[in-house]
C-alpha cells in the first residue's frame, strides 16, 4: 500500500500543475481525470486489471470527469469519498491507482 | 391481450417504489445499492385495457453484468431467462437528479430494440433543487418518450401506463436489435455522449442538495462517523429491551389471562392440557416477542431507506477487510440480525464467488431476531435487572454482550476462511453514495407491517404445528398409575432427553434442555416455547410462576450461561440451511456450516459451563 502523505512534496514541486494516482489524492484535493489504465488491483488473482478498469469506467471514473476527494476512512485513510461529477462513490485506494488526476490550482 | 413490461434502472432510482406505484403489490423499497434481489412480478390494467406484466429488474449500471444480480437483468431483458421471451417493452427508470450513470444505460439499452420510455422518478426533488430538463428535446434525441414521475406520490403513473400501452401496441413491430459488451473504448464513448446530452438538455440546478454533503462530513467522519454508526447500534439494542417491555408485558398477561379463562370453563382433561399447555402457551410464549422484532426492524428499515447503509459499508470497510469480508458484507450482516435468510440473500449483490461464499458461511453468526426469546428468557432468569454506571440495563448489557460474541466469532471466522482456505485479496470496493432521504412514513410502516406478517405466519405454519407436536411428545405415553416422577419422565420427550443428555452433560445441559434443542431445529425461538411445553407439563403446580422464575429455579446459574453460549452458534435453523443449498447450489456448503457451528456451540458451551461451574456457579 502506497503511503498517501509521500507524494504531496512531489506534487508541490510542480507548484500549480500537479498529476496524481486518485489512490493517493488527500481530502480536499480536486481535478480533471486525464487517463483511466488497466491496473492489477494488489495482489489479486481473482480480478484482472482489465475488469477493474471497465468497472471504473462504467462508475464514471472517465477522462475528463470531476474528481474531489471528501472524506477518508479512519484505518490508513482508506477508503475514500469521492465526489464523481454530479455523484458520491466510495471506492479503495488501492483500486484507484489506475485513475491519475490533473489537479486543480490550488486556491490562494 | 397481455405485454410484458420490464422495469430496469440504475440502484436507488425508486425503480422498486414505482413498481409499487404501478402494481399495488406489498414490496421492500429501500435506499441501498442492490436491495432488489428477488424476481418480482405484479399486474395491472391499463386505462386502455391492456393487461401488463410488470417485472422488477435489479438495479446495475450496465448490461455488462458482474453479480448474479446483474445477471438477471441481463438476461430479461435480453430475453435469455429460461422460458421467458425478452420483455414487449422496456421501462428504464431514473433518478432525475442523478441522470449520468443512466443516460449511459440507455444507450446500451437502445442497442436491445425493444421499444423503450423513461421514467424520470423523484421528479419534485428535482424541481425543488431547480434542475432544469429539457424533457421533450432529451426524448426527441435520445428517441424515446419521457414521463415524469414522483413514485412516492403515486404523481405520473397514469401518463406512464398509457405510454407503455401505446408502446405495447406497436411492440410486434419493433426491428430486433442486437446488444454485445462494450469494451473500454465503448464505455468512453457512451460517456463522452452522456456527457453532451446533460450539457445540451439539463440546465445545473439552482439550488444543489448541500444536505447530502454536510451531513456526510459529521457521518462520513473517520473518528465521529465510526463513533455514531457504534453508538446506533448501541441503541438499538437497548430500545429493542426498554421500548419493547411495556407491549411484552401486556401480550405475557394477556395469554395467562387466556389459559385462566380456559382452565375456568373446561373441565380438567387431556383436552384441557393442550389447549392451555400446548396451543395457548405455545403460541403466547413466542408472539410475546413480536414488539422487539418490530423495533429492530424499525431501525434497519428507516435506516436503508434515509441512505445511511451505504455509507455504513464505507466505514465498515477497512475494519470488515481486517477480516477478510468485503464492504459490501455489511447489508447481509445487518440484515442477518433480523434473520439470516433475507441476510444470505442479499449476499448476492457481493460480485465475487469467494467473497459472497464467506458472507454466506459467517452470516447465520449474527444474532438474529429468532434468538431474542431465547437470549431474553434466559437473561430475565438468570442476570438480574439493575443499572450499571447508573444509566445501562444490565440485562441490556450482557444482550449487547451476546451481539458482540456473535459479531466477533463471525469476523474470526471469516478471517479463517480467508487467511487459511482462500488467500487472496477481496473484490474491489465501488459504491454509489446515494443522496440522503427522508424515509417515506408510508413506505416504513408498508415494510414493517410486512414484517410482523412474516412472522406471525411463520409462527403460525411451523411454530405451531411444532409446539403441538412437543406436547404430544411429552404427553405420551402417560405415566403409570401410582408413579412417583413427573409424567414427562416417562414420556417419548423424557425418554428422547434422557438419551441424548449424556453427550451434552458435559457442557451442562439437563434433559429439559435437551429436548427443547430437538423442536428449536425448525427455528430457533420454538425452544423457549418446548421449555414452557417441558416444565408447564412436568410441574402442574408452577401455573402461577413465569417461565423464567421457574427457570431460575430449576437450572444452575452456569446452565443458564452455558445455554447462552450455545445459542450464540447455535445451527439449528432448518430454513438458513435450505436457503443456503439454495443460494450455494450444492449440499457441501450447508453441511460444512452445520459441522462448524455445531463444533462451535459445543465448545463454547463447554468452556462456559465448565469455568462458571468452577468458579462456584
Amino acid at each position: 500500500m502506497n503511503d498517501p502523505s509521500a507524494s504531496t512534496s512531489a506534487e508541490a514541486d510542480f507548484g500549480a500543475v500537479a498529476v496524481l494516482p486518485l489512490g493517493e489524492m488527500r481530502v480536499g484535493q480536486a481535478g480533471v481525470i486525464v487517463e483511466v489504465t488497466a491496473q492489477a488491483p494488489g495482489g489479486d488473482q481473482n480480478l484482472s486489471a482489465e475488469e477493474l478498469h471497465q468497472r471504473l469506467l462504467e462508475f464514471g471514473f472517465v477522462e475528463g470527469a470531476h474528481v474531489a476527494v471528501l472524506h477518508e476512512g479512519a484505518i490508513r485513510r482508506d477508503p475514500i469519498a469521492v465526489k464523481l461529477d454530479d455523484m458520491r462513490v466510495g471506492v479503495r485506494r488501492r483500486d484507484a491507482r489506475g485513475v491519475t488526476v490533473l489537479l486543480d490550482k490550488p486556491r490562494p | 391481450m397481455t405485454a410484458r413490461v420490464a422495469l430496469v434502472g440504475n440502484p436507488n432510482s425508486g425503480k422498486t417504489a414505482l413498481f409499487n406505484a404501478l402494481t399495488g403489490s406489498r414490496q421492500k423499497v429501500a435506499n441501498y445499492a442492490g436491495v432488489t434481489v428477488e424476481r418480482k412480478e405484479g399486474t395491472i390494467v391499463t386505462p386502455g385495457g391492456r393487461t401488463l406484466a410488470v417485472l422488477d429488474l435489479p438495479g446495475t449500471y450496465s448490461l455488462r453484468a458482474r453479480s448474479p444480480d446483474e445477471e438477471v437483468t441481463r438476461d430479461a431483458v435480453l430475453g435469455r431467462l429460461a422460458g421467458e421471451d425478452s420483455p414487449d417493452v422496456l421501462v428504464c427508470v431514473a433518478d432525475a437528479t442523478n441522470l449520468r450513470l443512466v443516460l449511459r444505460l440507455i444507450l446500451e439499452l437502445k442497442a436491445v430494440g425493444r421499444p423503450m420510455v423513461l421514467a424520470l422518478n423523484m421528479y419534485d426533488i428535482a424541481q425543488r433543487q431547480g434542475l432544469r430538463i429539457d424533457v421533450d428535446g432529451l426524448a426527441g434525441e435520445l428517441g424515446c418518450p419521457i414521463v415524469t414521475t414522483v413514485a412516492t406520490r403515486r404523481r405520473g403513473i397514469d401518463e406512464l401506463l398509457s405510454k407503455v400501452d401505446e408502446l405495447a401496441a406497436r411492440s410486434r413491430f419493433a426491428p430486433a436489435g442486437g446488444w454485445t459488451p462494450p469494451d473500454a473504448a465503448q464505455v468512453r464513448l457512451a460517456h463522452r455522449e452522456a456527457q453532451r446530452l446533460l450539457k445540451t438538455y439539463v440546465k445545473p440546478p439552482e439550488r444543489p442538495d448541500t444536505l447530502t454533503g454536510r451531513v456526510d462530513a459529521v457521518l462520513l467522519h473517520p473518528v465521529l462517523g465510526l463513533a455514531i454508526l457504534f453508538a446506533l447500534l448501541f441503541t438499538m439494542f437497548q430500545a429493542v429491551f426498554t421500548w419493547a417491555g411495556p407491549a411484552q408485558d401486556l401480550i405475557e398477561a394477556s395469554f395467562t389471562a387466556l389459559g385462566e379463562l380456559a382452565r375456568a370453563a373446561l373441565p380438567a382433561g387431556l383436552f384441557r392440557s393442550f389447549l392451555i399447555d400446548g396451543a395457548i402457551s405455545g403460541v403466547g410464549s413466542v408472539l410475546v416477542f413480536l414488539p422487539q422484532i418490530l423495533v429492530l426492524f424499525l431501525f434497519i428499515l428507516l435506516l436503508e431507506d434515509f441512505g445511511y447503509m451505504a455509507r455504513a459499508a464505507f466505514l465498515m470497510d477497512r475494519i470488515m477487510g481486517g477480516a477478510g469480508l468485503h464492504g459490501r458484507a455489511f447489508i447481509p450482516l445487518l440484515s442477518s440480525f433480523a434473520c439470516a435468510i433475507p441476510g444470505i440473500m442479499s449476499a448476492r449483490v457481493i460480485d465475487n464467488k469467494r467473497d459472497r461464499l464467506t458472507t454466506i458461511l459467517v452470516a447465520p453468526l449474527m444474532t438474529c431476531s429468532a434468538r431474542i426469546p431465547v437470549y431474553a428468557l434466559i437473561i430475565s432468569a438468570f442476570i438480574p435487572e439493575r443499572a450499571v454506571w447508573g444509566m445501562f440495563n444490565l440485562q441490556g448489557l450482557v444482550m449487547f454482550g451476546l451481539y458482540a460474541a456473535g459479531i466477533l466469532s463471525a469476523l474470526a471466522v471469516s478471517l479463517v476462511i480467508r487467511k487459511v482456505f482462500w488467500r487472496g485479496a477481496v473484490d474491489p470496493f465501488l459504491m454509489e453514495l446515494p443522496a440522503y432521504k427522508i424515509p417515506d412514513p408510508a413506505n416504513v410502516a408498508r415494510n414493517l407491517l410486512q414484517r410482523v406478517m412474516i412472522f406471525v405466519t411463520r409462527a403460525g405454519r411451523i411454530i405451531f404445528p411444532l409446539m403441538i407436536a412437543v406436547w404430544l411428545l411429552c404427553t405420551f405415553p402417560g405415566p403409570p398409575p401410582g408413579a412417583a416422577g413427573p409424567a414427562i419422565d416417562y414420556s417419548f420427550a423424557g425418554m428422547l432427553g434422557h438419551a441424548l443428555q449424556p453427550l451434552l452433560a458435559p457442557i451442562g445441559f439437563n434433559w429439559q434442555m435437551t429436548v427443547a434443542l430437538i423442536p428449536g431445529f425448525a427455528a430457533r425461538e420454538v425452544a423457549v416455547a418446548a421449555l414452557g411445553t417441558v416444565y408447564a407439563v412436568a410441574d402442574p403446580g408452577a401455573d402461577g410462576a413465569t417461565l423464567a422464575s421457574l427457570l431460575s429455579r430449576q437450572w444452575s446459574f452456569a446452565a443458564g450461561l452455558a445455554f447462552l453460549a450455545w445459542y450464540i452458534f447455535a445451527p439449528q435453523c432448518a430454513s438458513t440451511i435450505a436457503v443456503v443449498r439454495r443460494e450455494t447450489n450444492s449440499w457441501r456448503w450447508p453441511i460444512v456450516m452445520l459441522a462448524y457451528m455445531t463444533a462451535l456451540a459445543y465448545l463454547a458451551a463447554f468452556i462456559v459451563y465448565q469455568t462458571a461451574h468452577a468458579l462456584g456457579g
